[in-house]
């Protein structure tokens, strides 16, 4: 899943680095993501994973790191 | 608003109406520093309003720092905004300063001095969006360097310090921002055009180029973008549309009276003008629900612990955003409505019936971060906000 986030990132987050090559743990704010892109990545994850977030979990930290949103993504969609 | 809080809001009611309006027309005319209001308010120990009172300040919350910014508004509001952007600077420090010593310094400082903080954000080269720098930290050291082309600084040349936007540092994103304090003896401003408005005359805001130094304690340690969505654009937009609100109830203040001394002049005859000012009373009960509302509701969850999680959520952000757009627009119609019941005694600068400036500083509103930047984030946010 991760690899499938990575990629979603590079597509859609306007990083400044290489998505593929964040850790689990990078800052994706200090690698670049704005909350415009961050909306564009959160929309690309509920394509891909055929989820919605729910608005509580439509903040900040929830899309800080891959780890981050590997986390919300399988919290989801569990199995 | 507790009772303390109460009493405060009175005693500004007061500078208000006995030395900010009086001095309002030769403020607007000549497009000067409300220097009268601001020496009063520092007297009365308001620039640290919001400071916590265990600190010395007076502890206020925000519906009484709205409350105040509205009084204000209805009588300058140019000295209303001076007011409500230096409360603005002084919440991002009180909110998000505390853990670094130099910060609960600086608060001190600020309480017994009652210095002027203004606002650095916009930039030459981005316009007016606050999530974008292109000037960046630099570090040598523990102290750091940071010169900044600012389109816009209200009150600059007034000020005694001030917050300022910027990159992290040479090599950051330009979204990875952080918010610093600079000290008057360590920077200067060059100023680079004139502020000729069409209002908010008084709030003296032309283009600097800021040149700063400082100890690198003077940089917040929070990342700019959680100062923003938790505090910054908050208060920005309750404490605005609080202005603006000032604004549209002195308009209507002044189309009522017009509309009584219509009535007496002929007792049992309905002027027509009083069909409008029905309407446009309505109108106001509406702005003033509005703001009213978020502002209450905003003040709730700052001072819980499980709000503070809400406050970085998009729900949130669209609501702040929500309240901005709409009081920009309405202060504008309201006041364009007590101009057409008012007439020509309304349209004369020298009438007590005048709205002139009322109208020029209402066209601000829709402009201090443009409406369309604001829709269309809400328009971006809106793509996954469920609403659930």
């Amino acid at each position: 899943m991760s690899d499938e986030i990575r990629q979603i990132l590079k597509e859609h987050g306007r990083l400044s680095v290489d998505a593929i090559t964040l850790g689990d743990d990078d800052d994706l704010y200090k690698a670049g993501m704005t909350s415009h892109a961050s909306v564009n990545v959160m929309l690309a994850l509920e394509g891909k994973f055929e989820i919605e977030f729910p608005d509580r979990m439509l903040k900040r930290s929830v899309f800080e790191t891959i780890a981050s949103i590997r986390d919300a993504v399988a919290e989801l969609k569990p199995g | 608003m507790n009772l303390i809080d109460g009493t405060h809001v009175e005693a500004v009611r007061r500078i208000a109406s006995e030395v900010a309006g009086p001095a309002a027309d030769s403020v607007d005319r000549e497009g000067r520093f409300p220097d009268e209001a601001i020496s009063a308010l520092k007297k009365g120990h308001f620039m640290s309003a919001f400071a916590p009172k265990s600190s010395g300040g007076l502890g206020c919350g925000m519906v009484g720092l709205a409350a105040m910014c509205e009084a204000l508004g209805e009588h300058c509001a140019s000295a209303a905004m001076v007011f409500a952007m230096h409360q603005i600077q002084v919440a991002c420090i009180v909110r998000h300063g505390m853990s670094q010593a130099f910060f609960r310094a600086y608060v001190a400082e600020l309480i017994e001095r009652q210095n002027v903080v203004a606002s650095v954000t916009s930039e030459v080269g981005i316009g007016g969006e606050m999530r974008t720098s292109l000037c960046a930290v630099e570090t040598r050291g523990d102290r750091f360097g940071l010169v900044k082309d600012a389109s816009t600084i209200s009150y600059g040349a007034q000020a005694d310090d001030l917050l300022v936007t910027a990159r992290r540092a040479p090599d950051a994103p330009s979204s990875d921002q952080v918010l610093v304090l600079v000290r008057k003896a360590d920077y200067s401003l060059e100023k680079k055009g004139e502020w000729d408005s069409l209002g908010m005359r008084g709030t003296c805001s032309p283009p600097f180029k800021m040149t700063s130094e400082g100890h690198s304690d003077q940089v917040l340690s929070q990342p700019f973008a959680d100062i923003a969505s938790h505090t910054m654009v908050p208060f920005s937009h309750i404490l605005w549309a609080s202005c603006w609100l000032g604004i549209a109830t002195a308009a209507v203040t002044r189309a009522r009276a017009f509309v009584r001394v219509q009535a007496r002049a002929k007792p049992g005859t309905t002027p027509p003008t009083a069909l409008r000012l029905a309407e446009v009373v309505s109108t106001l009960q509406s702005m003033r629900a509005n703001v009213d509302h978020v502002t209450t509701e905003c003040e709730a969850l700052m001072t819980s612990q499980e709000g503070t999680d809400a406050l970085s959520s998009i729900a949130f952000a669209l609501k702040m955003n929500n309240l901005k757009v709409s009081s920009s627009q309405l202060v504008v119609q309201i006041v364009q409505q007590a101009l057409l019941i008012c007439g020509i005694l309304g349209y004369k600068n020298d009438s007590k019936f005048a709205v002139g400036r009322h109208l020029r500083d209402a066209h601000s509103a829709a402009l201090m971060v443009g409406n369309d930047r604001i829709y269309a984030t809400n328009a971006s946010m809106l793509l996954v906000l469920k609403d659930d």
